[in-house]
């Protein structure tokens, strides 16, 4: 497998530095996902961003886990209610002229 | 330039210990981190207020600074001096907790009050990386160019960026270039460019996602004995029959006429015609007689 958009969790935990648990719960609580290649867990560079915010959250604000799951499902519908209301505001535009 | 109220802004009192100060300023930067308020300004901006003020209370030393010299900041440069002799390599930032300041475009985000007594991102932030600033631009399309996939040139502080716009993109959509915001500090990332794309209204089509609207004259042989019509497409001409008794106001699709699907190769909206019944004038005298007959028969 191509690991050519990875980064590996021990160089993503040194840069940031972070405690390897803290990506496994994340991990576990099914908030990154982790990829497993030769033995050696990668994060894909996709998630780097979303992983950065949680991390954020929790060194900046003092905010667990499970804060951050309850926080990262609320910010993704409140995503989705904008992106709702943006498509409505067009569909109404379009009624309107 | 005007004095800043860092107590007021953290809403402790000037006898505040510096856990009163950590747990107000945890209990503020909850509700107004950028991370939990995207694309807010104003918590953007109050949140750079909160920092600040954290910034100076939470350092014993900023703190005797700020409140002996406070009101009368401009005075603060003779302490400023005083303290550089004492020690240069003094390290700031042990007593206060510590901030990333990721997503900021660092000193650039203290007020002219905080540069004016400590000189720019000092202290703990020296030491700290620095995500580049996320840069935004605007894109305007027409709707036919919101139709195809292409490459567009945007000059963004002062670089020409080449990017390829999706086909499919809707109005008001924004679209994220990673890595093309400003520079990173100290080995930080750079920050992202977003762009706002604003697909104008076209006259022949009304847009609903990738599906199309438009009107189509059609005159009243044709909807009564049935044949064929010549309709605009976003693409050009495509004849379309029409059947015998046509209503007016009928809706017809033509199926895949519409938009591309955005990022979702090979998928097309349809496309929506409504006719418009146009009534013929100027008849002959033979072409009303003939009426009057239909109209008795």
């Amino acid at each position: 497998m191509s690991t050519k958009h990875l980064i590996t969790a021990t160089d993503f935990c040194i840069y940031h530095q972070l405690e390897s648990s803290f990506i496994a719960d994340l991990q576990e609580a099914g908030l990154i996902q982790i990829t497993v290649v030769n033995e050696t867990p990668y994060i894909a560079d996709d998630d780097v961003y979303k992983l950065e915010r949680m991390i954020r959250l929790h060194n900046e604000l003092d905010i667990n886990v499970a804060g951050i799951e309850a926080i990262t499902h609320l910010l993704k519908r409140m995503e989705d209610i904008q992106e709702e209301m943006r498509l409505l505001k067009n569909e109404l535009k379009s009624h309107g002229d | 330039m005007a004095f800043i109220d860092y107590y007021q802004i953290l809403g402790v009192t000037k006898t505040a210990t510096e856990k009163d100060i950590k747990a107000a300023y945890r209990k503020l930067a909850r509700k107004y981190h950028p991370d939990l308020n995207p694309n807010d300004e104003e918590a953007k901006k109050k949140f750079q207020q909160l920092n600040e003020a954290n910034e100076v209370l939470s350092d014993p030393e900023k703190r005797k600074k700020y409140d002996q010299y406070g009101e009368n900041w401009q005075h603060g440069e003779a302490y400023e001096q005083a303290r550089q002799q004492q020690g240069r390599q003094r390290s700031y930032g042990g007593g206060g907790q510590s901030f990333d300041f990721e997503g900021f475009d660092g000193g650039s985000d203290f007020s002219d009050f905080f540069r004016s007594m400590f000189g720019g991102a000092a202290g703990q932030a020296r030491q700290a990386r620095y995500r580049g600033q996320d840069y935004s631009t605007e894109l305007h399309l027409n709707l036919k160019e919101a139709g195809e996939t292409h490459k567009q040139t945007l000059a963004v502080n002062g670089k020409n960026i080449r990017i390829t716009i999706p086909a499919g993109v809707e109005n008001g959509q924004s679209i994220k270039i990673k890595g093309h915001g400003g520079a990173g500090g100290n080995n930080g990332p750079a920050g992202d460019l977003y762009i706002k794309i604003f697909v104008a209204d076209d006259p022949k089509f009304k847009r609903k996602g990738a599906d199309l609207y438009s009107n189509a004259k059609l005159d009243i042989y044709t909807a009564i004995l049935g044949g064929e019509i010549t309709a605009d497409t976003l693409n050009g001409k495509v004849k379309v029959k029409v059947k015998p008794e046509t209503q007016n106001g009928t809706k017809v699709k033509l199926k895949g006429k519409g938009l591309p699907v955005y990022k979702k190769d090979g998928e097309f909206g349809d496309l929506y015609i409504t006719y418009d019944l146009q009534l013929p004038v100027n008849l002959t005298d033979k072409q009303k007689k003939l009426f009057e007959e239909l109209a008795r028969s």
